[in-house]
């Protein structure tokens, strides 16, 4: 099922074959190109293989945007381990939805991108780690493995070319902490899903010690159309740097909220406006996040000008991030927004480090308060002293992922702090261990 | 403990899933399936679990503490989670919050005098392009409206 109307400015490559009829199953998958790079890849070498996703400028589509193609570079040519693939399919960046529609309409895509990973590097098996609340996508992913494994393309001797890979989904349990690679990984062993210290990394010490290949959902459905155009003709689509497409998923306030696959350096402007039909009710935009909650807030005289890639929103000091764009109109109460953000932080850090721990607890105390008006000039000193302390200092990237959006949004809309000073100062309930209602 | 055959052989399936010397990575699956028959995470599940995976019971217990989604307390027969974090707060999910909050009488994470509903206010769920959004059990429900939501609980009272 598709979502949303496709918007015709959409280059569509992932999702070429989202909206036709049964697009999850592997006839249509078949007559529509599917397994066709697959094949192609069996005829490369291992370095060819790697080479065209190295050319192609692919990036993760996670959130951290690391070259894939060193990625996969990184793993040992020969060693005494197996290796093994494993997909982040835990998508919980607030803001984010695409992996869901990916896998939903075209399971077979990801397959197959997992199949050419597998042949790069040499690996045997792989797993794909499902957040528990998609157990829907659990079973059309089971079942198009179980079609995969009948017309023989995945299992022993697959395509009676000698190639044998295996491949499995595993369920979570409700942890936002298990999308960071180190802790999805433990999680997947059976553990509290705690991130590792690294190095080493995932490529040489991952599932099981052994050398793995983790990326996302997005990045491995990029692999094939990577290999059926090669990769110097899929940068194209993109821009230097930046290759080809990513899907970005529109949220908060705009009139045409959906998930659009839009080339790499595709203008703000253009897809707010033409793409996603304009703010909500004609208003202003106030703010604007591009890829997930963890990422810098910017505000929307920032963000007009701008461009969707990894450069442009480094320069304006924010993130590409996971492809999650909100969007907040001038009506947003952008305390409450810090507030639920951090809310969120709080509920999910995993309690390892300190700074985090610690740091996201009290955060939400100080942005409870300033919300509900009984806050001091202080605490807004405070939010921003306590945000810049918790930055760089965990072992993974949640303690600056609570953080910076908060330091934004308070260096930025400091006025809206200011204007919820408390007039007389009263004693205020401990609110950190109630649910999040605002009032 | 004896499931149904059903889920006996999932969970032969599942187990099947891991190389040789690495059980242990079902459990989370495990947790979860069983969980879904049994209701909630009850003592003799824990044990159960564990005797299956070969696992002292501790390394189950620090498991089920650690994520949302696993309850030791039942919850009922529609488990209704609101969304509020950002994309949907934007669109009004705090509202529908409370709006199910007076429509099933409960409060977060608690369960109707009957057992049919439990509610929870749950962080992002992965539907927010389609705000504001709820989860009940595993089915998603977007675009939710308190119209909307009030027909969708009607609907599964009227199951019972």
């Amino acid at each position: 099922m598709l979502f949303n109307a496709p918007s015709p400015l959409e280059v569509k490559i992932l999702t070429r074959r989202l909206g036709l009829p049964n697009s999850a199953s592997i006839e249509t998958n078949l007559a529509n190109g599917g397994y066709k790079s697959f094949e192609k890849s069996l005829e490369m070498t291992q370095d060819q293989i790697i080479q065209e996703v190295k050319d192609s400028n692919l990036r993760g589509r996670g959130g951290a945007g690391f070259p894939t193609g060193m990625k996969w570079g990184f793993l040992p040519r020969q060693s005494p381990k197996p290796k093994y693939i494993v997909v982040n399919a835990d998508e919980s960046e607030p803001g984010t939805c695409k992996d869901r529609v990916l896998i939903e309409n075209d399971p077979h895509l990801l397959i197959e991108g997992c199949l050419i990973a597998a042949q790069a590097v040499g690996a045997k098996a792989g797993y794909i780690y499902v957040r528990g609340e998609y157990r829907y996508l659990i079973d059309i992913l089971d079942k198009a493995i179980g079609e995969a494994y009948s017309r023989g393309y995945l299992g022993k001797n697959i395509l009676g070319r000698g190639v044998d890979f295996d491949l499995y989904t595993h369920t979570g349990a409700g942890a936002y902490e298990c999308g960071e690679e180190s802790a999805l990984l433990e999680s997947l062993e059976g553990k509290r899903g705690q991130p590792r210290i690294r190095p080493p990394f995932p490529a040489v010490a991952g599932l099981y010690q052994c050398p793995t290949v983790l990326n996302n959902v997005e990045t491995y459905c990029a692999v094939p159309s990577i290999i059926e155009m090669g990769g110097k003709a899929w940068a194209g689509l993109g821009i230097p740097k930046a290759g080809g497409t990513k899907l970005t998923c529109l949220t908060g306030h705009v009139n045409k909220t959906g998930v659009y696959e839009l080339p790499l350096g595709f203008p703000v402007e253009k897809m707010i406006n033409e793409v996603g039909g304009g703010i909500r009710g004609g208003k202003k935009m106030k703010a604007f996040i591009p890829g997930g909650s963890s990422c810098p807030v910017l505000t929307g005289e920032e963000a007009w000008p701008l461009t969707m890639d990894y450069d442009s929103m480094a320069k304006a000091g924010t993130m590409l991030g996971s492809g999650g764009v909100i969007i907040m109109d001038e009506t947003t109460d952008m305390v409450k927004a810090a507030l639920r953000i951090m809310h969120f932080y709080a509920h999910e850090s995993c309690g390892w480090c300190i700074p985090c721990r610690e740091g996201t607890a009290w955060l939400k105390k100080l942005l409870t308060r300033l919300n509900q008006g009984v806050g001091t000039a202080k605490d807004v000193d405070l939010v921003g002293d306590l945000a810049d302390n918790m930055l760089g200092k965990t072992f993974c990237p949640l303690g600056d992922a609570a953080a910076l959006p908060t330091a934004s949004i308070v260096r930025k809309f400091r006025h809206e702090f200011e204007a919820k000073l408390a007039r007389t100062l009263i004693a205020v309930p401990d609110m950190a261990n109630k649910p999040f209602v605002i009032v | 403990m004896t499931f149904s055959p059903e889920l006996e052989a999932k969970l032969e399936k599942l187990m099947n899933s891991y190389p040789p010397g690495r059980k242990k990575s079902a459990l989370i699956p495990m947790l979860m399936f069983t969980q879904d028959e049994v209701g909630s995470i009850t003592p003799e599940l824990v044990e159960e679990v564990a005797r299956r995976i070969g696992i002292p019971t501790v390394q189950v217990d620090e498991v089920v503490t650690y994520y949302s989604m696993l309850h030791r307390k039942p919850m009922g027969k529609h488990h209704v989670q609101v969304c509020t974090n950002i994309s949907c707060l934007l669109w009004d999910g705090d509202e529908l919050y409370e709006h199910a909050c007076k429509k099933l009488g409960i409060g977060h994470k608690e369960v109707t005098a009957d057992g049919e509903f439990s509610l929870e206010e749950v962080e992002c769920m992965g539907a927010c392009s389609w705000a504001p959004a709820i989860q009940v059990n595993y089915d998603f429900h977007h675009h939710v409206t308190k119209e909307k939501l009030d027909e969708i609980i009607d609907s599964l009272k009227k199951l019972r």
